[in-house]
């Protein structure tokens, strides 16, 4: 009964707000129910509507399904530290984090699931009911990692908000060793994202032992970068305080992992080349464009010198301390590892194709809706959870029976 | 009444998916034998069976509401003509059934007929669709005589036709690439050549599925909806596919296809010698890809490609066989096969008079 009070709490919550807060909910109301019209289009058409051919067969949802695994794992990165390390500073940037990391997998299984040509045949994809092709398929691995990932970033916050409810202190051995847990299954669910993709010989774009470690740099870079720019939100809003100290933690991870992103991007590219073969093909595609075709080229150079210029301002002290410039550092960080590692990672595998048939890829109208569509539905989950949190967290919604906290 | 009938089926549907599980590793890569050991008594299935017949069941489970709505004589009767509910009853239970792999003899025969009805009424064709299983001691191989070929592109025709291939998208599993002389770089080479052949200078290579022995494809699939049969080919059962097209990114020779609407093949050109895992009707949303004809190959015949050849330039056979021209052709020429470093194993070769 207790709980049931506590999820109407939530509820209440989550439906409450000033001005601000229902616009901000009803334009992502609105963006949703948008992508659910071009989802519907798509589901009569079939994928047709979409810009995927037999030559690129994996585009827009792919791509930013694999940014969004990135993006999950990293904002767990912070739960080390504040949940073991019980550095004060980032607990209260922990469950920004968690909520990231809900909102993000909730993004991730919607990009799947539109990406499927059969939606009605997903059942197949439960074990024991259907056919689940474990351990040989990748895919299989990954569906199994992101849900027990989802699942396990709902438990932790849940029981430890649920405890702040009734203004106990949550006992650390029920929850620490989830947390360790969670820590190593986040590597793991971006790792598997890697292996998807680097286990084709057929794509030698992909298929490179580097995949998976730049995929992680790369995550570890997007990832407190979001967080920062959400804290920043979120000091300016609320009341919740959030120390300068732990902005200046995140902008330290940001940087090192961004600078190591980058050292990996240079040797990757050096690989290509140096001495380029037939497997540089699709790097070449990428970077200066194969006879005549070279959509991509833009796109790539802004990503890298939005991420030079992002990790440059992030490098020099002076300048990463002035938060007029971090906020947009981190912000042009983001977008740039958005943009490197969803298009400019996912198309260019396709491009040429394995017989050196080059065929480009440029999204529909249907594939921009549904991404909006589901973007706007991680953003409203991604506010909702955060709203409960800092509402449990500042002691606005509260059993009646608990203890007046100390905050 | 329909709600234990629900239940139940749940719950043979379980106990065919564990018992599954249980056997999938062993007979991963050649099931299609394996298969013949499932009996076709097993046990929550035939208990159902006794009871009621299966279609009926499922009808009246998941059709339910539909039935009831007709049995209250309301606006349901005037707008629903009878083939159409059938149609829905026999949608439902095709929906619902499992793995062809993993199907009992009786579930098979089951399927095939609803999927014969289901063409029947969505197209008027009354066609034939068998499930003839692999022939025992029959490895199928094929060989491309680079020499030969002119680029006619008649092997592409006939398998547009036997095949029943979209004709909306224009879907081809044969590729016939004009190659510039001195090299074999598919880069160079152009598959979308339209002018008058031979074209001075060039050569011309086929490309389809390979049948690899190693088929990367098969491996992905995250519900086991394709894979390899005794005999060498690799199939798709086109209902189990959920369109993820992992196999379609794996596939180093680009072979496979996906249907990106729903195909079209006018009602007076679809072929109805069919087969389950060949070319019967595909929905939308599934992969697809060159299977050798199976419905053509396990029948003893060649497939279409191989017989619409006007230059002689394809050779088809059993690799098993010592005395088959395949085995000659390996034997006496040079041959060689795309990619080997992948380590794919091709059963496709190429080679030269
Ligand atoms: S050619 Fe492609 S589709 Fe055919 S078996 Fe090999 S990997 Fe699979
Ligand atoms: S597209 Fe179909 S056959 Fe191919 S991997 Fe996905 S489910 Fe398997």
């Amino acid at each position: 009964m207790d709980f049931l009070r506590f999820l109407r709490g939530a509820l209440g919550a989550a439906t409450t707000g000033g001005r601000t807060y229902h616009l901000w909910m009803g334009v992502l109301t609105f963006i949703i129910m948008v992508g659910g019209y071009a989802y519907s289009v798509q589901l009569r058409e079939g994928l047709i509507v979409t810009g995927m051919s037999d030559h690129v067969s994996w585009g827009l949802y792919i791509s930013n399904f694999t940014f969004l695994v990135g993006l999950a794992a990293a904002a767990v990165m912070l739960v080390l530290p504040a949940y073991v390390l019980k550095d004060v500073d980032f607990s209260r940037a922990v469950l920004i984090g968690e909520g990231v990391a809900v909102a993000a997998l909730t993004m991730c299984l919607c990009f799947v699931v539109v990406d499927l040509g059969g939606p009605q045949n997903m059942w197949h994809l439960v074990p024991v009911l259907g056919y689940f092709n474990w351990p040989r398929s990748m895919l299989a691995w990954d569906v199994l990692v992101l849900n027990g990932y989802l699942a396990l970033n709902l438990l932790i916050p849940l029981y430890i908000l649920y405890q702040h409810y009734h203004g106990r202190e949550p006992q650390r051995r029920k929850y620490v060793p989830f947390v360790y847990l969670s820590v190593f299954w986040a590597v793991s669910i971006h790792m598997v994202t890697a292996f998807l993709l680097a286990g084709l010989p057929a794509r030698p774009f992909w298929n490179t032992g580097l995949l998976g470690p730049r995929f992680l740099a790369s995550a570890f870079a997007a990832g407190p970068a979001f967080i920062i720019v959400t804290l920043h939100f979120i000091r300016r809003m609320t009341t919740y305080r959030i120390a300068n100290e732990t902005l200046s933690k995140l902008a330290m991870i940001a940087t090192v992992a961004a600078q190591v992103n980058l050292i990996m991007l240079g040797s990757e590219i050096f690989k290509e080349f140096y001495f380029p073969t037939h497997h540089s093909e699709s790097a070449r595609y990428l970077f200066f464009g194969l006879h005549e075709h070279n959509a991509l080229v833009p796109w790539i150079w802004t990503s890298i010198s939005m991420n030079v210029l992002a990790t440059i301002v992030l490098t020099l002290h002076p300048l990463r301390r002035d938060q007029r410039l971090l906020y947009p550092a981190c912000l042009l960080l983001f977008v740039a590892v958005w943009m490197e590692k969803g298009i400019g990672l996912i198309i260019p595998g396709f491009i040429p194709s394995p017989l050196g048939e080059i065929v480009e890829y440029m999204p529909t109208w249907v594939e921009l809706a549904v991404t909006a569509g589901i973007w706007s539905l991680g953003l409203f989950v991604f506010t909702a959870l955060v709203r409960v949190a800092l509402a449990v967290e500042t002691g606005s919604v509260r059993h009646p029976g608990a203890p007046i906290m100390q905050d | 009444m329909t709600r234990k009938f629900r239940l139940r089926d749940l719950f043979t549907l379980m106990a065919r998916g564990s018992e599954a599980a249980s056997t999938a590793p062993a007979s991963a890569s050649g099931c299609g034998a394996a298969c013949s050991c499932s009996t076709p008594e097993d046990s929550g299935h035939s208990v159902l069976d006794k009871t009621v017949d299966r279609r009926r069941a499922m009808g009246m489970l998941f059709g339910g509401a539909a039935a009831a709505a007709t049995a209250t004589k309301s606006a349901a009767s005037v707008t629903q003509t009878e083939p159409e509910k059938d149609e829905k009853l026999l949608a439902w239970e095709e929906q619902l059934k499992g793995n062809f792999r993993l199907m009992t003899e009786r579930e098979r025969a089951e399927t095939i007929d609803r999927l014969e009805q289901l063409t029947l009424i969505r197209h008027g064709v009354d066609v034939r669709i068998r499930d003839a299983g692999a022939i025992p001691g029959v490895l199928y191989g094929y060989a491309f005589n680079i020499s030969r070929c002119k680029g006619y592109r008649n092997c592409v025709e006939a398998c547009i036709k036997e095949n029943n291939l979209d004709r909306k998208t224009g879907t081809q599993y044969i590729r016939i690439f004009e190659m510039e002389g001195g090299q074999v770089t598919f880069e160079d080479g152009d598959a979308e050549y339209f002018h008058q052949v031979p074209a001075e200078g060039h050569f011309y290579m086929g490309t389809q599925c390979f049948q690899c022995a190693n088929p990367p494809c098969v491996d992905v699939c995250p519900v086991g909806a394709t894979w390899q049969e005794p005999d060498g080919i690799t199939v798709v059962d086109y209902d189990w596919c959920i369109g993820c097209r992992y196999c379609e990114a794996a596939c180093p020779y680009w072979a496979r296809r996906f249907n990106w609407s729903e195909p079209e093949v006018p009602a007076e050109e679809i072929n109805p010698n069919q087969h389950y895992l060949g070319n019967r009707l595909r929905p939308k949303g599934a992969v697809e890809k060159c299977t050798f004809c199976i419905q053509r190959s396990r029948q003893g015949q060649l497939p279409a490609c191989a017989e619409a050849c006007p230059t002689g330039a394809r050779v088809f056979g059993n690799l098993l066989d010592p005395n088959s021209e395949i085995r000659y052709v390996l034997e006496h020429k040079r041959v060689f096969r795309l990619k080997e470093d992948l380590g794919t194993e091709p059963k496709f070769w190429y080679y030269m008079d």
